[in-house]
C-alpha cells in the first residue's frame, strides 16, 4: 500500500480537536490496467468550501464518486465526522448526510420542480391514506419545494408545478442545488456546476454556494472554472495522477501557480 | 428508447446471451420444424419423401390435415416431412420450406398456400426439379401452377347451407333478414366462394361471383368481418344487430366465428329467434349443431385432402401417373357434407351423430 | 415498490435556526440581485396550443373522442342509445384492460409485444384447469393470474437482469408463450359450457337505467381508476414516470430503477390475466387462436391516448380515451355501413396524427 500523501498548507489555524466532516485515506481504484486512484487522501473541514481541481485523468471524478457513494473503492477508508463509513450506493452517502449535485443534474425533465425535489424521498400523507393507500402529499411537497427555493433566494422560479424542462440551464441547476441543500445535513458536493452556464447564471450559482455554506453545510466544489474557484473557495484540493498533490488557498497561491501544480509543472507544495 | 443508449456490454451478459443462442440453435437443429414421421433430411433413392406445407400449425384444420398425411404415409411406407408458416399469410416460411424440400430431393409437395400467387415461383422450381406439386384446400393462382388441387368445393359448401336455409325459411314463411359474417377485407378465394355460394344457394342474385358485397338484395342487412375468430364473430354480430335488430339469419365464414356470433345473440336475448349457418365440420362446430347453436354446417374433409394427396404422390413416384381433376372442376373435389339435425327436403344431409364420428379437430 | 421515508427535514430546519450571518443575503457577491426576466412577447395561438397540450396530455385525445361521438351521434340515432354505449364498452373491455399493462410499460420507455400471447396462455390455463381438471372456478382463475405473474417476471427479469431491450425480449417471449399456449391447449378451443361459471362471470350483465352492462366493462373501468390512482398518487407511480423520463437521473436520485422496471412488467402480467378472464366471459370460450391482434391494438390505444413511446410522459386516462376512440370509430363506422377497409384506414391515419402531435408537443423543451 502506498504511503499516504498528507501535505497541506492552510491559511488559518484550526482547532485540531474537530475531526474533518468528511475524510478519506489511501483510496485506491483500478479499472483493469488503469489506476484511477492510487492512494488518494482527502479532508473536508466543517463549514468550508473546498474546491477540488485537477486535470483530466487526475482521478477527480473517481474521488468524488467514492465520496458520494457512486463508486466503491478497492482499498482505503472513508470517515464521516471521524467515524468510519462504507458507502455502497449513493443512498448510503445520503443517509450519512452527503448530497450530490451531479454534473448532469439528475433531474427528470418532464416532472415538475416539486416532484424532482422530492424524487426518491416522496412525502406521504398522514394516517391511513398515507400508510395503507400510500398516497402522496402533493400539497405539502409543493409548499415545501416553494419554501426551499425561497430560502435559497431563488426568485426566478415562480411556480413549483412547472416542468423542469421548461426551465433554463441556470434555473435547473438551482433546483438541483436546492434539492441537495434541502436534504443534505453535512456535505453538499457540486460537480462542475457552472460548466454549461453563462456568466450571469454562473454568478447565481456562486450566490447559491455561499447561501448553502451560510447554513452550516460544507461544500465540495469540483470545477474547472478557476475564477469561480478563486473567488469562493476557502481551500483548494489539487488532484494529480490519482493522488492529492496538495491543498492550497487562494491567498497562498495564484491561479497560475495552482495550474502549474495541477499539470505537474511545479512541484507539490511541502 | 433513451434508456438503452448507454448500455455497455459486460462479460457476464455476453456469456449468458451466448449460451441462450447456442441452446436455441441446438433446439432448432435437433427438434426444429420436423414434425413429420421420420427424421431424415435426405431421402435416399429408394425412399419416397413427401413434403407437407400448411398455412399454420395452429389451426386444428391443418393439424388434422397433417395427421391424415402422416397416417397415409405410414401405411404406404413413405417419408413425410411437415412445415408450416408462422401465421396466416406468412409466405416466406413456405417458400423456404419448398426450397428445403427441393434440396432434400423430395418426390412431391402438398401445400396449403398462404399466398396463392407469391408461392408460385418457388413451386415452379419444384416442378422443374421433377417434383409433383399438389395444392390442398386453397388453389394456386393460376390454378394450373399445381399439378393437381385437392380441395373442398367451397362454393358448393356455401351453396348447401344456403339451400338449407332457403328451404327452412320457406317452410316457415318467414322473410329473411340476413347478416353476412365474412373473414377479412381481403376478399380471398375461400371467403368469396363460401359467401357467394351461400347467397346463390339462398336465391339471392350475387352479381359478380368473385366479389363480396356487390349484391343489392334488400334482405341482406350487411357484411362485417370476423378474422375467423370468436372475438371477431361476437363484435361483428353486435355491430350488425345494431344496424338491424330483426336479423334472423346469420351466415358465418367458419364455426369459431359462429360461436362468437351466438354469444352476441345470447347477450341480446335473441338466440332462439336467429338461425346461424356455417362451414367447416370441426368437432366443436358439430357439437354446436347438436346443441342447437348452429342450424347447419357444411363439413369439409381435411384428412381426406391430405390422404388423397399423399397417395397421389406415392402413385406418381411408382408409376409417373398424375392425378386427374373431378369432372367439371379444375380440382379434385374432396367432398362436402351438410350436417344438420333439422333436415329439409331436397337437400341431402347427415345428422350430428354422424357428424361427430367424421369430424376433425 | 419501496417508498422512502419522510426525509430528515428537521435537519434543514435546524440549520435555519442557527444564526445566519448578518441576514440572509450576507455573503452574496457584489452584483445586483437577479431581476425577473423581461416579459416575453405574447405567444402565438399555435404556441399556446402547444403549451396547453404539453401541460394536459389527455386534452387532445379527449377532444378527438368528443368530436367522433358528436359526428356519429348525428349520423345515426342508434349511436347514443344506452344499449349501444354499453356495447362499445363491452367491445373495448378486453383491449382496454390489456392496454393498462401496456401503458405502464411504455411509460418506462419500454414496450411489450407479448401482450396477446400472455393473455391467450393465461386464458387457456384458466379454461383447461376448470373444464378438464375440474378445479373450482376461483382456483383456475387464480392459477391463470399466477401464470400471468410468472410471464411478467420472465419479461421483467430479462429486461432488468440481462439488460436486453424490451422490444427484443418481448419479441422472443411472444413466441415462447404462444408456443406454450398451443402445446398446452393442443390447439383445441375449450368451450364455456364445460367451464365453471365463475370464469364466465365477466360476461354476465347487470341492469342499470334499463341497460345491460357487463361486469367485464366495469372491471375495466375500475382497473383504469385504480391504476390512475397508483400512478398519480403514489411514490411508485412517480418512480415509474421518472424511470421512463430519465433512468439515470432516477437512479442517481436513489430510485431502484431495476425494481421499478421489474414491478411494471409483473403488474402488466397480472393485468393481462385479468384481460384473459374478461375475454373468456365475452366469447364464452378459451381459444388458443385468440390474442393475435392485441399487441397492435393495445399499442394503438396507448399512442392515441397521448402517451409518448419514449417514456415518462402520458396519463392512463389517455389510454382509456384512446381505446374508447377506436371502439367508437369502429362501432360508428359499422353502424353507418362503412366498409371495414375504411375503418382500418381511419385508425391508421389517426395513429400517425397522434404520434406526429406527440413529437410536436415534445419539441417544447
Amino acid at each position: 500500500m502506498m504511503p499516504s500523501d498528507s501535505t497541506t498548507l492552510d491559511a488559518a489555524p484550526r482547532e485540531l480537536a474537530d475531526p474533518p466532516v468528511l475524510a478519506a485515506r489511501g483510496l485506491v481504484k483500478r479499472y483493469g490496467p488503469v489506476t484511477a486512484l492510487g492512494g488518494a487522501d482527502f479532508e473536508l473541514m466543517e463549514g468550508e468550501v473546498l474546491a477540488v481541481i485537477g486535470d483530466n485523468g487526475a482521478g477527480k471524478s473517481s474521488l468524488i464518486k467514492a465520496l458520494s457513494g457512486a463508486l466503491v473503492p478497492d482499498e482505503g477508508e472513508i470517515e464521516v465526522c471521524g467515524r468510519p463509513a462504507h458507502f455502497t450506493t449513493p443512498v448510503d452517502a445520503r443517509a450519512a448526510g452527503i448530497e450530490t449535485v451531479y454534473q448532469t443534474l439528475a433531474v427528470a425533465p418532464s416532472l415538475d420542480i416539486a416532484s424532482n425535489l422530492f424524487l426518491g424521498r416522496e412525502t406521504r400523507r398522514r394516517g391511513v391514506l398515507g400508510s395503507w393507500l400510500r398516497m402522496l402529499d402533493h400539497a405539502k411537497m409543493r409548499s415545501e419545494a416553494a419554501r426551499h427555493l425561497n430560502d435559497l433566494g431563488i426568485m426566478t422560479i415562480q411556480n413549483p408545478t412547472q416542468a423542469v424542462e421548461t426551465l433554463s440551464g441556470g434555473q435547473r441547476q438551482a433546483v438541483a442545488v436546492a434539492r441537495a441543500a434541502a436534504f443534505g445535513s453535512r456535505v453538499v458536493i457540486m460537480d462542475e456546476p457552472t460548466a454549461a452556464l453563462g456568466v450571469r447564471e454562473s454568478r447565481a450559482v456562486l450566490d447559491l454556494i455561499l447561501e448553502v455554506r451560510g447554513r452550516g453545510l460544507s461544500v465540495i466544489l469540483v470545477s474547472h472554472d478557476m475564477p469561480l474557484v478563486f473567488e469562493i473557495a476557502d481551500r483548494i484540493h489539487v488532484q494529480r495522477l490519482g493522488r492529492r498533490a496538495g491543498v492550497v488557498t487562494p491567498a497562498s497561491h495564484t491561479m497560475t501557480d495552482v495550474v502549474a501544480i495541477m499539470t505537474g509543472a511545479a512541484p507539490a507544495p511541502e | 428508447m433513451r434508456m438503452w443508449t448507454n448500455a455497455s456490454p459486460r462479460p457476464g451478459r455476453i456469456r449468458i446471451v451466448g449460451a441462450v443462442v447456442a441452446l436455441s440453435i441446438g433446439v432448432v437443429a435437433c427438434g426444429g420444424d420436423d414434425q413429420g414421421e421420420s427424421g431424415g433430411a435426405q431421402s435416399g433413392d429408394d425412399e419416397v419423401l413427401v413434403g407437407l406445407i400448411t398455412k399454420t400449425d395452429t389451426n386444428p384444420f391443418f393439424v388434422k390435415m397433417r395427421e391424415g398425411a402422416e397416417a397415409t404415409a405410414d401405411e404406404l411406407g413413405i417419408d413425410l416431412q411437415s412445415f408450416a408458416g408462422e401465421e396466416d399469410g406468412d409466405n416466406q416460411s413456405q417458400v423456404d420450406a419448398v426450397d428445403n424440400l427441393i434440396a432434400a430431393g423430395a418426390t412431391g409437395i402438398l401445400i396449403t398456400p398462404n399466398d396463392s400467387e407469391a408461392i408460385v415461383p418457388a413451386l415452379d422450381r419444384a416442378r422443374q426439379a421433377g417434383m409433383l406439386v399438389i395444392a390442398l384446400d386453397t388453389p394456386l393462382e393460376p390454378a394450373d401452377s399445381a399439378d393437381a388441387t385437392f380441395a373442398t368445393d367451397n362454393f358448393r359448401a356455401g351453396e348447401l347451407i344456403g339451400e338449407w336455409a332457403r328451404a327452412t325459411f320457406e317452410a316457415d314463411g318467414t322473410e329473411a333478414r340476413i347478416a353476412m359474417l365474412d373473414l377479412n377485407p381481403n376478399q380471398i378465394s375461400v371467403d368469396v366462394a363460401r359467401d357467394q355460394g351461400f347467397l346463390q344457394g339462398f336465391g339471392v342474385d350475387v352479381g359478380d361471383e368473385s366479389v363480396i358485397g356487390d349484391e343489392g338484395d334488400p334482405r341482406i342487412v350487411g357484411h362485417d368481418v370476423t378474422e375467423g375468430s370468436p372475438e371477431g364473430g361476437r363484435t361483428a354480430m353486435e355491430n350488425l344487430l345494431q344496424r338491424d335488430p330483426d336479423i334472423n339469419l346469420v351466415y358465418t365464414i367458419n364455426e369459431p366465428a359462429a360461436a362468437g356470433a351466438y354469444e352476441a345473440l345470447r347477450a341480446a336475448g335473441k338466440e332462439d329467434e336467429v338461425t346461424i349457418v356455417s362451414v367447416d365440420g370441426g368437432c366443436p362446430g358439430v357439437e354446436n349443431v347438436a346443441s342447437g347453436v348452429i342450424g347447419a354446417t357444411s363439413m369439409q374433409f381435411p384428412l381426406d385432402m391430405a390422404a388423397l394427396g399423399t397417395e397421389a404422390i406415392s402413385d406418381f413416384a411408382a408409376s409417373g401417373d398424375r392425378p386427374e381433376n373431378s369432372e367439371g372442376l379444375d380440382f379434385v373435389n374432396t367432398g362436402v357434407e351438410l350436417i344438420t339435425d333439422t333436415p329439409v327436403d331436397g337437400v341431402d344431409s347427415q345428422d350430428s351423430t354422424w357428424g361427430l364420428e367424421n369430424c376433425w379437430g | 415498490m419501496g417508498i422512502t421515508d419522510i426525509p430528515a427535514m428537521a435537519v434543514a430546519g435546524d440549520n435555519e435556526a442557527a444564526p445566519a450571518p448578518a441576514g440572509p443575503r450576507a455573503g452574496r457577491s457584489a452584483q445586483p440581485a437577479t431581476e425577473p426576466p423581461p416579459p416575453a412577447p405574447s405567444p402565438s395561438p399555435v404556441t399556446r396550443l402547444q403549451h396547453l397540450l404539453h401541460a394536459r396530455a389527455t386534452l387532445g385525445p379527449a377532444v378527438v373522442l368528443a368530436v367522433a361521438i358528436i359526428v356519429f351521434a348525428s349520423v345515426s340515432d342508434r349511436f347514443m342509445q344506452p344499449a349501444n354505449v354499453s356495447l362499445v364498452l363491452q367491445q373495448v373491455a378486453v383491449v382496454g384492460t390489456l392496454a393498462v399493462g401496456q401503458t405502464i410499460i411504455i411509460l418506462t420507455a419500454g414496450i411489450d409485444l407479448s401482450v396477446g400471447a400472455v393473455m391467450v396462455l393465461t386464458s387457456i390455463v384458466m379454461g383447461k384447469l376448470s373444464a378438464e381438471a375440474g378445479l373450482p372456478g376461483p382456483v383456475a382463475i387464480g392459477a391463470g393470474f399466477a401464470v400471468g405473474l410468472a410471464c411478467g417476471l420472465i419479461n421483467g427479469g430479462l429486461v432488468t437482469r440481462l439488460k436486453l431491450p424490451p422490444f427484443i425480449v418481448t419479441l422472443g417471449t411472444l413466441n415462447v408463450f404462444f408456443a406454450l399456449n398451443l402445446w398446452y391447449s393442443e390447439s383445441a378451443t375449450i368451450r364455456g359450457t364445460d367451464m365453471s361459471s365463475t370464469l364466465l362471470w365477466t360476461g354476465e350483465t347487470f341492469t342499470v337505467f334499463d341497460t345491460r352492462v357487463t361486469y367485464g366493462s366495469v372491471i375495466m373501468l375500475v382497473l383504469f381508476a385504480g391504476m390512475g390512482f397508483a400512478l398519480r398518487m403514489t411514490a411508485w407511480g412517480r418512480h415509474v414516470y421518472a424511470t421512463g423520463d430519465d433512468a439515470e437521473a432516477a437512479r442517481l436520485s436513489g430510485i431502484r430503477t431495476s425494481r421499478v422496471l421489474l414491478s411494471v412488467y409483473v403488474v402488466a402480467g397480472l393485468v393481462y390475466a385479468l384481460g384473459a378472464w374478461i375475454l373468456i366471459g365475452r366469447i364464452a370460450a378459451a381459444s388458443p387462436q385468440a390474442g393475435q391482434s392485441e399487441n397492435l391494438d393495445t399499442i394503438t390505444a396507448v399512442v392515441l391516448g397521448g402517451t409518448s413511446l419514449f417514456g415518462g410522459r402520458g396519463a392512463i386516462l389517455g389510454t382509456l380515451l384512446g381505446a374508447l376512440f377506436v371502439g367508437v370509430l369502429r362501432n360508428g363506422l359499422a353502424l353507418s355501413g362503412v366498409d371495414v377497409l375504411w375503418q382500418n384506414f381511419a385508425v391508421g391515419i389517426f395513429v400517425i396524427v397522434a404520434v406526429a402531435l406527440d413529437q410536436w408537443i415534445r419539441r417544447l423543451r
